[in-house]
């Protein structure tokens, strides 16, 4: 390929003792490193929650069984839900936004790359936190336990009373920890994507995934920082007797519910707005059409955002808040269906008339179209108050959330994987591996995640270690844990795919996917320093504009 | 076809972009804003709902002398940012003082009052739910004070040095920010503290 | 959409209907299953089904949740049907001759319609909802109800009835409910240490326990019988042991158990040795006799503990092995309860567990 040619002469690493390139790792500023970082770290704790996940399963798979102690089952899904949501999803969203974010708008680093690396191992140090509970949590007597509050921890099962040792501590301080990191990488996103465009990129030719990761930075700024207050709060009262959240001093249990839900329901959107930024840059790519009314997917990502800020209390339906404000906070939650209902159908016309092409990054976003439809309308049957009296807390919450967090987020996070593993890596993945991880894990998920709706309409409410036969809840847990192998495997392939790949992968030359992005328009992977010039656009298309000098895009946006 | 020839189509276009640091530190300010909310917002819930005394009424006076102090020293700030952009360094180093004189007299205001509740009228954070939330939300703004103290002198040890130009303005202003920034949470503690919740 | 769409319906390939079945197909049967499978409400597949319900919350919840699963299942379906016909019928073809297609970018038509028709549909879930809130919320008691006070704790119920000066733990008795002349009962939900949940989906939704937030419910159980259902608040180790049983009686059967429930302890003139040690073990702390110097309320009121099933909320049937058992060693049956092993010796243990036997 011609574009070797960019490389600037002596860039060219010579191979250097490991300890020195562990040494470029742990040091680096650059936002593509610090990319690959949050990745693999967020990689592995997908392992580890992965393992917890299983445990959860394997002790649910029959009524009675005693595979574990219920101690361990708590702390398994306290574990589970923390770590997938704090220390996967969050970071390996970020990751992306990172790796991706200053290429796409054509600049030479994020904003601040010193705050970058400070917030990434901000970010890794709060995991690190949270997993030294197992061995710090009761003190120095070396026998430590995992925190066992749930991962919104509601008062007063926090306070000392109630949590004695220091398991409940390493949760807050890890949140805290991270929760800095976060605020810290969402700023830097921030003012990456306002101030550091390259020229001739107004915000209305901006990429789609730089405006869904705008939105969600903008929104970790806002709901991050109350659950920030909210960890605080609950350490004063560890630790310097506070009452914020003590019933027996006239506190209250509800009002951490609201702070936390404050943080907690905006906090999805967080997770699920970069799903759809990857969904909207695959799906035109591989359909061969640019994204179907761009400018209404920037304003319903933007009525998302606003929204999402206004409906927390749909969690809390249950808590007896009084008809007004349910009937409130029901209204605000169906109305989010408006504008995510706008964006599957932006995506379906974007298909409509394309020439499809069902490369494995197409068939993870396909397949999360149709099952965040399903995952959304299931969010829409526990917007209706009472029905959710019924469903509350039960298993069909937890099978609506990993419907949307697995079948949605996590299909889209394996469609990024494979679309942009050529860029990061220089390397092609191999098709054979991606579609058989597809076809294992789309089955996994299935099984598990659609019949875990069933026991919940039965009756089975959520963080039970076990239940009592004849509730006609058994068969559909057998099911449920059967799927959950399925997965495992999946993600084994997935996983032997990308090392495969690396070491032994063809060479993918710098726009394997005949793309329209400035991130193609660069080396695979990028030298350090992204473009040998700093690129000017005059669409949102620029390398369409590039390809088709006769018919560029500018004529017609 | 590479990077290169992306510049080729871009005919001299204007390209002005917001400044990073002030994008930034109004990022910084939302994040902090938000978290003050949720902390004013405990302390206007848990108003009159303590079980045990002392009330509000009984222990807190208003410290007008030291929020005057607070909320002049945005005045000289402002100047002083004003100051450098015109080039005027000295002029500069003498409001920025001023600045730091106000503030660091706030602190100590806040310092005695803290002492006399603490150590005269024996009331802790542990009291009530009074003391909780008044402790955590002056206390959560005093520790913004000292940290903005702290840059502040930071900023006047460089200009002591003489480092600190006509150039460096921009990001004088932003720091300048969050001093306003902390000023202004200071006036809805003030209200929520010591007007509406007596 | 475009001025240049074309219809290439010719052409479906038989893999791209596979695989948009693989991911729709599952979904669908769960759903469409799920609705099948609950739709006979009189003979429901399982003792906690909410599709089966026997008091008038829980029917008007029904009610409601058939209408929503009908709207949002014919959105499933349409959305679904357009999405595969667009991976299907959209893929590039073998023959392909390489140019792209029609580049559209979008239509003002299009969008209105379909933020318009989800806005309509939005508002009319919204006013069923909004009706079925005020109707269940907004209820007040009329003169005939019943009252009860539930108290959660960590990890068992404490029932009493304010009005019938009775006591009781774990089984809730009501009357039950004539649908000409209903008699509902309103629940007071307190809690004595963290939060619970209150949760008989047969009887209607939940309502959690939260401490310093008493909050109320009702229910009207129309038909007698036994209802299963249990705490939906995580609590703490045991939440999952934590069950509940509601026993709907007949008016007479009802009246007959108040009766009962009234009558002090049984009280042996020669105090048995099992009540000699009850008296003079920490058994007293934590529960009451009445009638008797046993007076705690930190565990289940024991007075009248043969009268009920189960004990220690469900967890065991209550047989005198289990109930040995419970007092030799409480963790063997719920791990993690809060009830002490009091370190008792065989014999102590056996006129202990005599002595529980006689508390009819
Ligand atoms: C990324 C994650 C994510 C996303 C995107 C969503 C999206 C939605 N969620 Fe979900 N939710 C969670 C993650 C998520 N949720 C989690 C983690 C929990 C549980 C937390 C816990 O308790 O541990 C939860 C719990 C939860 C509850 C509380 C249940 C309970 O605990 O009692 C509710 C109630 O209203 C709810 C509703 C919704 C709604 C209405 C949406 C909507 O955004 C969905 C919108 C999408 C659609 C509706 C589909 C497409 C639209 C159309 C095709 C248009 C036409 C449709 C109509 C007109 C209806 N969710
Ligand atoms: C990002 C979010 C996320 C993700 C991806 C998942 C993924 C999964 N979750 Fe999770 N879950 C939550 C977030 C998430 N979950 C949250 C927030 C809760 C609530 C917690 C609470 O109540 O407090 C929860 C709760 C929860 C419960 C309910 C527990 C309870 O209430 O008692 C269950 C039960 O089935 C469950 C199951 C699963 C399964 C089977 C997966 C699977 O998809 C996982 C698939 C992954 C693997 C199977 C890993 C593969 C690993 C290997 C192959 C490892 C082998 C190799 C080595 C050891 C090197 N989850
Ligand atoms: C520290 C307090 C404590 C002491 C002491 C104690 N108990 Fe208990 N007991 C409890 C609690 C709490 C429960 C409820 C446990 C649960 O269901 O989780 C309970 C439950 C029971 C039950 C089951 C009641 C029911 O209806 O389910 C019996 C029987 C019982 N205790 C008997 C005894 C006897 C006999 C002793 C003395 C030898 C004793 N308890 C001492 C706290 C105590
Ligand atoms: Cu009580 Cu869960
Ligand atoms: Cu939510």
């Amino acid at each position: 390929m011609s574009t070797d040619a960019l490389a600037l002469p002596g860039t060219e690493l010579a191979s250097r003792p490991l300890v020195s390139k562990l040494h470029d790792w742990v040091a680096t500023v650059d936002h593509k490193k610090l990319g690959i970082l949050y990745i693999i770290y967020a990689l592995v704790f997908l392992l580890i929650a992965g393992v917890e996940a299983m445990i959860i399963r394997i002790q649910l798979i029959r009524p009675h069984n005693d595979f574990i102690s219920p101690q361990v089952f708590n702390r398994m899904f306290t574990m589970h839900g923390t770590t997938m949501i704090f220390f996967v999803v969050m970071p390996v969203l970020f990751g992306f936004a990172n790796y991706l974010i200053p290429l796409m708008i054509g600049a030479r680093d994020m904003a601040f790359p010193r705050l970058n690396a400070f917030s990434f191992w901000m970010t890794a140090f709060g995991g690190l936190l949270l997993y030294f509970s197992l061995v710090g949590a009761n003190g120095l007597y070396g026998a430590g336990n995992a925190p066992d509050v749930g991962w919104f921890a509601y008062a007063p099962l926090t306070s000392q009373t109630f949590s004695i040792g220091h398991s409940t501590d390493f949760w807050i301080l890890a949140l805290l920890v991270s929760g800095f990191g976060s605020i810290g990488t969402a700023i830097n996103i921030v003012a990456t994507i306002l101030c550091m465009r390259c020229p001739g990129m107004t915000l209305a030719k901006m990429p789609l995934f730089a405006w869904l990761n705008l939105i969600m930075a903008g929104l970790v700024i806002l709901a991050v920082s109350p659950l920030t207050a909210a960890q605080i709060m609950l350490l004063i009262d560890r630790y310097l007797g506070g009452h914020f959240f003590d019933t027996q001093a006239g506190g209250s249990a509800v009002i951490w519910m609201h702070f936390f839900w404050i943080f907690g329901h905006p906090e999805v959107y967080v997770l699920v707005l970069p799903a759809f930024a990857f969904v909207s840059e695959v799906i035109p790519v591989f359909s061969r059409k640019p994204i179907f009314g761009y400018s209404v997917m920037v304003a319903a990502t933007v009525a998302i955002g606003f929204i999402s800020m206004s409906v927390w209390a749909h969690h809390m339906f249950t808590v007896g808040m009084g008809a007004n404000v349910n009937t409130f906070f029901v209204i605000s939650t169906m109305a989010i269906a408006v504008p995510t209902g706008i964006k599957i159908f932006n995506w379906l016309a974007t298909m409509w008339g394309g020439k499809i092409e069902f490369k494995t990054p197409m068939l993870f976003c396909t397949a999360f179209l149709f099952q965040f439809l399903a995952a959304g309308l299931t969010g829409v049957m526990l917007s209706v108050a009472p029905f959710t009296w019924q469903l509350g807390n039960s298993y069909f919450v937890v099978a609506h959330f990993h419907y949307v967090i697995v079948g949605g987020i996590l299909f889209a996070l394996f469609g990024a994987f494979y679309y942009w593993f050529p860029k990061m890596s220089g390397k092609m993945y191999s098709e054979t591996l991606g579609k058989l991880h597809f076809w294992v894990f789309i089955v996994g998920f299935h099984l598990t995640f659609d019949f875990m709706h069933i026991p919940g309409l039965l009756g089975m409410p959520r963080r039970i270690y076990t239940y009592e036969p004849g509730r006609g809840w058994d068969t559909w847990n057998f099911i449920v844990t059967i799927g959950v192998f399925f997965q495992a495997v999946g993600i084994l392939v997935f996983l032997g795919n990308l090392i495969w790949s690396y070491l032994r992968g063809k060479a993918a030359g710098s726009d394997p996917w005949d793309a329209w992005t400035l991130e193609w328009s660069t080396n695979s992977p990028p030298p350090a320093y992204n473009f040998a010039s700093r690129p000017v656009v005059k669409s949102r298309r620029p390398l369409w504009d590039l390809k088709h000098p006769a018919d560029p895009d500018w004529n017609y946006e | 076809m590479n990077a290169t020839s992306m510049t080729v189509s871009g005919a001299r276009l204007e390209w002005n972009l917001p400044d990073r640091g002030r994008v930034a530190m109004q990022c910084l300010i939302a994040a902090e804003a938000a978290i003050f909310t949720i902390f004013v917002v405990a302390y206007v819930f848990y108003l009159g709902k303590s079980l045990t005394g002392p009330m509000p009424k009984d222990v807190l006076s208003v410290p007008i002398v030291y929020t005057v102090c607070l909320l002049s020293s945005s005045l000289t700030i402002h100047f002083a940012a004003k100051h450098l952009r015109r080039g005027g360094v000295l002029s500069f180093g003498v409001l920025w003082l001023a600045t730091i004189t106000l503030g660091a007299a706030f602190l100590y205001g806040t310092g005695t009052e803290w002492y006399r509740l603490i150590y005269q009228e024996g009331f802790t954070i542990g009291t009530n739910l009074f003391g909780t939330t008044y402790y955590s939300l002056v206390g959560l703004h005093g520790f913004h004070v000292v940290v903005g103290l702290l840059s502040l002198s930071t900023v006047m040890v460089f200009t002591l040095t003489g480092r600190v130009r006509s150039e460096h303005a921009e990001r004088i202003e932003v720091l300048s920010l969050y001093w306003h920034f902390v000023d202004v949470v200071w006036v809805v503690v003030f209200t929520v503290v010591y007007v509406i919740g007596r | 959409m475009g001025a240049n769409s074309r219809t290439e319906g010719s052409n479906l390939r038989l893999r791209g209907s596979i695989s948009g079945c693989a991911v729709g197909l599952p979904i669908f049967v769960c759903f469409g299953g799920a609705a099948l499978a609950f739709a006979d409400p009189t003979q429901p597949s399982s003792p906690t089904n909410i599709f089966a319900p026997a008091s008038s919350p829980a029917k008007s919840i029904f009610g409601l949740s058939l209408f929503v699963l009908a709207v949002t299942g014919a959105i499933f379906l349409v959305v679904f049907a357009l999405l595969l016909y667009s991976v299907v019928s959209f893929r590039k073809k073998r023959n392909d001759d390489g140019r792209e297609p029609p580049q559209v970018y979008g239509s003002n038509q299009v969008e209105l319609a379909w933020t318009v028709i989800p806005v309509l549909i939005v508002v009319a879930l919204f006013m069923a909802t909004a009706r079925v809130i005020a109707l269940v919320q907004k209820t007040s008691p009329p003169g005939n109800a019943i009252a009860v006070t539930a108290i959660g704790h960590q990890f068992w119920w404490e029932y009493r009835y304010p009005d019938l000066g009775v006591v009781t733990a774990n089984e809730l008795h009501l009357p039950v409910s004539d649908p000409a002349y209903p008699t509902p009962t309103f629940i007071t939900l307190l809690s004595a240490d963290t939060d619970h949940s209150f949760w008989v989906p047969r009887l209607g939704g939940k309502t959690d326990l939260i401490p310093n937030h008493p909050n109320t419910m009702w229910i009207d159980p129309q038909a007698t019988g036994v209802y299963f259902g249990q705490c939906a608040q995580y609590c703490g180790t045991q939440h999952a042991k934590m069950l509940l049983r509601v026993y709907v009686q007949t008016k007479d059967e009802f009246n007959q158990w108040i009766l009962q429930q009234r009558q002090p302890a049984f009280a042996n003139d020669a105090v048995s040795q099992g009540q000699r040690t009850f008296e003079t073990t920490a058994c007293i702390n934590c529960h009451t006799v009445s009638g008797t110097v046993a007076n705690g309320r930190f565990g289940p009121d024991l007075t009248h503990l043969m009268s009920r099933d189960t004990i220690a909320a469900g967890a065991a049937p209550n047989t005198p092995q289990n109930l040995r058992l419970w007092i030799r060693n409480p963790d063997a049956i719920k791990p993690g309860s809060l009830m002490p092993a009091m370190q008792l010796s065989d014999q102590q243990l056996d006129a202990l567990t005599a002595y529980l036997e006689t508390l009819r």
